[in-house]
């Protein structure tokens, strides 16, 4: 009985650690957001990263999104009689909900583990503190153009997710189940207003937040060795997956 | 002048440096020699502020490093070089622009003069041509060398060597200490090496001290260690010769 509280003790007590940690780390990145040199020439290249070479996979991901909620959303409002909703259906799932979480985990799964590796690796072969010997801050560096790029791309890249789906949606609803073109973008334009769409950009930047805030946190707490990179990589990407369905749930119950 | 006095650190439970004193002279090469997991790195690492001491004090130029923070510990580290153990290249960069970083990301200075001390570090070390290659594109011995041209190339007051050789063939230790002698010579940096190189790191040091369980038990010059009576320097130093090595931890 005394081992389980012990147990349970040693895991409550680690867990708090690992908070106070991360929050350090995120207040040490406001800090260093707010004190020159900027760099520029990171940040670009970061955005770079996060956003153009994540867009295929947006782009995929989107499309078939789109045109699988279209078959499905058609099946089910074939019941009511209700079929000349499917484009509101499409659309309002896509902006509201769909777009912003899955185009997080699909970033975080290209990006966001790559950025965790990459930091993981710099640490164990000491280029981190080979910046901090230089007199280049690390954190400054390497962690804030990744937030930064995180913030900026997401909700670019949910943008792009949004708009990719309901044209994937459209394909399937008109071309392949007969509903017409009027129909489906009439009807959308009827039922999604403004904040709808701004609900779903806000998701997107707090999880451009989120994921970056996790995945350099990761990178830069890594083990040592190779097997050190991968725990740190695993974590990250499983963390930042996990947050972004919990914070998900809590800003559409509570906030949104 | 470095001064080290009474530093302590412990991991955990594990004390790795218990009360090292040693007085590095300025212009000079010392060398700290010891057995793996004898705490030279980690005293390495406390020199250039890596590394806060549980106590002690390392005064370089009359400050104590160990009470520096941010920008004022940062103007210590401007005079301050380091060769990493592995040498630390930033491994998306080319040659060029892993030895051009100091310069571009601490100075003002034009491209055109960046460039030239580029050449002329990357020519100092013997580097010449190999500007656009990648370090993964290097072999071990070319990597240090890399290592050492971005150290020198804000001619820095003090070079800390983190064993340089490890890992090398006897004729690219051989080069590599001959490179850093020479070196030493040209610009004239206060140098110290944390080595294992047994007997040849004797040949290009002017002071040699032996790191033994966190304390410094020995220091003279290499004449001087070579010829003590201390038990342990001999034994150490005899064990080294004939291939023993016992690693006792944290390096």
């Amino acid at each position: 009985m005394k081992s389980i509280f012990r147990y349970l003790g040693i895991n409550v007590l680690n867990l708090f650690v690992f908070l106070g940690k991360m929050f350090l780390f995120l207040t040490e990145i406001f800090y260093c957001l707010l004190i020159p040199p900027f760099r520029f020439k990171n940040l670009l290249r970061q955005i770079r990263f996060f956003g153009n070479k994540s867009m295929i996979v947006v782009v995929f991901t989107g499309a078939f999104s789109g045109m699988v909620l279209a078959l499905q959303g058609f099946y089910a409002l074939n019941k009511f009689g209700a079929e000349a909703l499917l484009g509101p259906v499409v659309a309002l799932s896509l902006i509201r909900e769909l777009g912003p979480v899955l185009c997080a985990l699909m970033v975080t799964g290209r990006a966001g583990s790559a950025i965790t590796a990459e930091i993981g690796i710099m640490k164990i072969t000491e280029q981190l503190d080979a910046l901090t010997v230089m007199a280049v801050n690390p954190m400054k560096y390497v962690v804030v153009p990744n937030i930064l790029a995180g913030v900026i791309t997401f909700p670019l890249l949910t943008a792009i997710f949004d708009v990719i789906g309901i044209y994937g949606g459209y394909l399937v609803s008109v071309h392949a189940l007969g509903l017409s073109e009027g129909t489906y973008f009439a009807q959308m334009e009827l039922y999604v207003d403004m904040e709808d769409i701004r609900i779903g950009l806000y998701k997107a930047l707090s999880f451009g937040l989120l994921v970056s805030w996790i995945c350099t946190f990761m990178g830069y707490n890594a083990g040592y060795g190779a097997r050190g990179v991968s725990k740190a990589t695993t974590n990250a990407v499983v963390l930042s997956s996990v947050v972004i369905l919990l914070w998900d749930y809590m800003l559409g119950a509570f906030l949104l | 002048m470095i001064e080290i006095k009474n530093l302590y650190k412990s991991f955990g439970k594990q004390e790795v440096l218990r009360g090292v004193n040693l007085v590095i002279q300025e212009g000079q090469v010392t060398a700290i020699i010891g057995r793996s997991g004898g705490g030279k790195s980690v005293l390495l690492k406390h020199i250039v502020g890596l590394l806060k001491p549980d106590r002690g004090s390392i005064f370089i130029k009359g400050e104590d490093i160990t009470k520096l923070k941010g920008n004022k510990l940062d103007q210590i580290r401007s005079q301050i070089g380091v060769v990493f153990q592995g040498g630390a290249l930033f491994d998306s960069m080319t040659v060029y622009e892993n030895v051009a970083f100091p310069l571009r990301e601490k100075t003002k200075l034009d491209k055109n003069v960046i460039h030239e001390a580029v050449l002329k570090s990357l020519h100092d070390v013997g580097l010449d041509g190999m500007e656009y290659k990648y370090p993964a594109e290097l072999s071990g011995g070319m990597r240090k060398r890399v290592a050492l041209a971005r150290a020198l190339i804000g001619k820095p007051k003090i070079i800390l060597f983190d064993e340089p050789t490890t890992g090398l063939d006897p004729i690219l230790v051989r080069s590599i200490h001959k490179l850093i002698k020479n070196t030493q010579k040209q610009y004239g940096f206060t140098g110290l090496i944390i080595s294992h190189e047994i007997p040849e790191i004797f040949e290009i040091s002017d002071t040699v001290a032996l790191l033994h369980e966190g304390t410094i038990i020995e220091v003279g010059t290499p004449q001087e260690i070579q010829e003590s009576d201390n038990i342990i320097v001999k034994k150490f130093i005899k064990g080294i010769e004939q291939g023993g090595n016992n690693e006792t931890g944290k390096s």
